[in-house]
């Protein structure tokens, strides 16, 4: 097999890579506290828990706005646009040619940071599970300050159904990273922001139209 | 380029300052002035708490003669406190009765209601009770006011003092004559002593109540004669020392806090709202948001009353009875009545009683109250198979009145009649009465007459609960519950209590179920992805 000559393009602003850790932070600590609130095991003690779930929810709710801000005002959003091109062939890396050896399909790029599995999964977490979990925690949170229009049973289920959903993103997001040229390379993109890609891949067109500027 | 990521990270940590220092403002803030808003209100509402009188009962002319009883004791105060008497007559203190109506007789010790200790007042019949009734001698609704059993602080036994000068009366021994006259010299000395009640005083039968020191409420017993801050932060001689009556408010003689069917006060009001209310509930001084600013527990005073966390067991010091069961009353050893002790130094079984049991440190029960409780009387009709509830506490979760509140729930067994099946009044003192007849039978026959009742002539023993509200032995904040006490899925303290969800002791199956199985799916997943890459790709690739 032929093996390509590998560059670093510089992928992830600082402002990128900052938010992705602050919000990988909060969320743990969200996911850690909030499964001792539901009564899932003792760790910090239930009051220290609702107090530092509370105070990260809220603080990681603002700064959320803050992101969205910037998704829109640099375009960046774009890069969440779904596509079912080359889908099918990342889903078929990702579960047989990995095991082959073979390339990836589809290589990151500064115009198209996510693979097409990648965008369908970000915007799902990010449109939907995010969102839905922020909504239910702001209305729990405030369950006493405004009319209660919805049970705090409901509330609190969907709460916890979404807790485990991103929990459950969690760990497959952790695994992967390490899918990349070494088990670390995604890693230490996000925490660098410079990506390892082959020199010779070239891209592609459609992938960059959203965000090509000009 | 550099400079713009520069201004977007400046921007971040602007923001993400800018939000920090608004949340924990309202903390250094509250940690600053110290003082949680709801003990500041208080200690306001009670500062001004130095009496003053206008009155020196030494100088009043009146006290100031050889009394020979307590009727005359009561004329001498009546001579000022010209409605004394008359207010009185009307108070709950006197009749005994729920009712201010006298035909009435539904409610009240003095009515048709009853409990699961001496089961019934007997319409005043039963004598023994009467030792708390404020009467001279025992006479019930039929006597004198006795203004010294609620007003006398020195501690003199005024009914002993007057039975001797009775005893002594008629007789000219100049002897005798100069010890009625020492008699009736401390009678006078004891007498101008006389003030508003305190703990002792109102305790004299509310902490003695059924019979002796605890048995009945679990949160009043002679401890709280002089209780320190630890066992009740507004009772304690080291704390507030108030007496009853700074919280159970009096109008004409009316002492705010009884509870039948109507709640002792209808709505939890702060007196900032409405400063003639009674000032009886927590509220009224500590207002409905009385913790610090960003504290949790504020969000908790619209369904957990006050007294559920701040009192966390009751019967702190003093031991209070638990369960009393009547079946085996009667007993004789050597063909005498006896007594049995047992734990904590207290009765376990008494010929005239029956069996009991007693517990300290009580962790209480806790139901949704609105502050009515329910209250069987004789003439309900009762399901035998089942515990009879013969006070329980009223309210449920959709009461917007209603709030979690801790009970002593005492247990025990009664008599109640097989045919009728309505609960029974036994007759308990005097001749007629079971402690002296040891007849159980004839004890229902003669005390179910006095109330009017009839009795079938056959009776066996239900088993019953009656529900206390806890709302003494307040501790200081320190010990006030800790949230894992509810908020924990096993053994939480409200494991019995629907009508609300509590986080962390409450889940839906379902979802949590679909939720881990997700979980543990990805945990699987990723493990054999993993497993194949170690294996199968790094073979090929060699
Ligand atoms: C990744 C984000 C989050 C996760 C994983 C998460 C997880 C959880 C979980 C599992 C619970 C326990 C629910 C129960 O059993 O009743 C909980 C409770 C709660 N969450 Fe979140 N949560 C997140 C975000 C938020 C946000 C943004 C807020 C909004 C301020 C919030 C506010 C709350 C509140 C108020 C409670 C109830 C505990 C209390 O009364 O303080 N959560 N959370």
């Amino acid at each position: 097999m032929k093996v390509n000559k590998r560059i670093k393009i510089y992928l992830y602003t600082r402002f990128e890579r900052l938010w992705h850790w602050l919000q990988a932070l909060m969320v743990t600590c969200l996911i850690i506290t909030g499964l001792e609130i539901h009564g899932t095991y003792k760790l910090f003690g239930f009051q220290t828990a609702v107090t530092v779930h509370n105070f990260i929810g809220l603080t990681w709710l603002i700064m959320f706005a803050f992101f969205v801000f910037w998704l829109f005002t640099t375009g960046e959003w774009k890069q969440y646009i779904p596509t079912t091109q080359k889908l099918f062939s990342v889903i078929r890396y990702y579960s047989w040619d990995i095991f082959q050896g073979k390339p990836h399909p589809v290589q990151k790029s500064t115009g198209a940071k996510h693979n097409p599995l990648q965008r369908l999964a970000y915007l799902g977490i990010s449109a939907m599970l995010l969102p839905i979990q922020m909504i239910t925690g702001l209305l729990y949170y405030l369950h006493n300050d405004i009319p209660q229009f919805i049970p705090l049973s409901a509330l609190a289920n969907i709460h916890t159904l979404v807790a485990l959903f991103l929990l459950n993103f969690l760990i497959i997001h952790l695994y992967m990273t390490t899918t990349g040229h070494s088990l670390f390379s995604h890693i230490s993109g996000m925490i660098t922001g410079w990506e390892e890609i082959y020199e010779t891949t070239k891209i592609q067109d459609w992938e960059t139209k959203a965000t090509k500027k000009g | 380029m550099i400079h713009r990521y520069l201004i977007k990270l400046s921007l971040l940590i602007i923001a993400a300052f800018t939000i920090i220092i608004f949340f924990k403002a309202n903390m250094v803030y509250a940690a600053k002035t110290g003082e949680a808003p709801g003990r500041k209100l208080a200690k306001q509402a009670v500062k001004d708490s130095k009496r003053w009188s206008t009155i020196d009962h030494s100088k009043v002319d009146a006290l100031n003669q050889r009394f020979s009883s307590g009727e005359e004791v009561t004329e001498a105060c009546i001579s000022c406190h010209s409605e004394a008497a008359t207010q009185f007559h009307k108070s709950i203190h006197w009749t005994w009765l729920a009712s201010g109506n006298k035909n009435d007789i539904r409610y009240g010790k003095a009515g048709l209601s009853v409990n699961n200790f001496c089961i019934s007042g007997n319409a005043m019949e039963d004598k023994g009770c009467l030792s708390c009734h404020t009467s001279w001698n025992k006479k019930g609704v039929q006597g004198v006011v006795n203004c010294l059993k609620c007003h006398n602080t020195s501690g003199f036994n005024f009914e002993e003092a007057f039975t001797d000068i009775k005893g002594f009366s008629g007789d000219d021994d100049p002897e005798i004559v100069d010890i009625v006259k020492e008699i009736q010299e401390d009678v006078k000395t004891a007498l101008v002593q006389i003030d508003f009640p305190n703990r002792k005083s109102c305790g004299d039968c509310h902490f003695k109540g059924g019979g002796g020191d605890g048995v009945k409420h679990g949160d009043l017993d002679t401890s709280l004669v002089k209780p320190n801050r630890k066992l009740d932060v507004h009772m304690g001689i080291d704390g507030k020392n108030f007496t009853c009556t700074r919280c159970h408010t009096t109008t004409d003689h009316n002492i705010a806090g009884r509870i039948y069917t109507n709640p002792a006060v209808e709505k939890r009001k702060s007196l900032i709202e409405d400063d003639l209310a009674p000032k009886i509930t927590c509220v009224s001084c500590h207002s409905n948001a009385p913790h610090k600013n960003d504290s949790k527990m504020n969000d908790h005073t619209d369904i957990v009353s006050c007294q559920a966390c701040h009192i966390p067991t009751y019967a702190r010091v003093n031991p209070t009875k638990m369960w009393w069961d009547w079946t085996n009353a009667g007993k004789m050893k050597d063909g005498k009545p006896y007594v049995e002790k047992g734990p904590f130094g207290k009765p376990v079984y008494k010929s005239i009683k029956g069996e009991f049991k007693w517990d300290k440190n009580v962790v209480p029960e806790y139901y949704w109250f609105n502050g009515s409780l329910t209250s069987a009387t004789i003439d309900d009709v009762i399901d035998p198979a089942q515990v009879v509830k013969v006070s329980h506490p009223v309210g449920d979760g959709t009461d917007p009145e209603a709030r979690i509140y801790p009970f002593k729930i005492h247990q025990g067994k009664q008599p109640y009649d097989k045919i009728n099946k309505k609960l029974v009044a036994p007759l308990l003192s005097g001749k007629k009465g079971f402690w002296t007849t040891f007849d159980m039978n004839d004890a229902i026959e003669q005390g179910n007459k006095t109330l009017g009742i009839p009795y079938s002539g056959e009776f066996d023993y239900v088993q019953t609960t009656y529900a206390f509200p806890i709302t003494h032995m307040v501790a200081p904040k320190e010990n006030a519950l800790n949230c894992t006490e509810c908020h924990i899925r096993e053994n939480s303290r409200l494991a019995n209590l629907t009508q609300l969800y509590l986080p962390g002791r409450d889940k839906s199956k379902a979802l949590d179920t679909i939720g881990w199985l997700s979980v543990i799916g990805a945990i699987l997943g990723v493990f054999f992805h993993g497993m194949g890459r170690i294996f199968i790709r790094n073979g090929k690739e060699k």
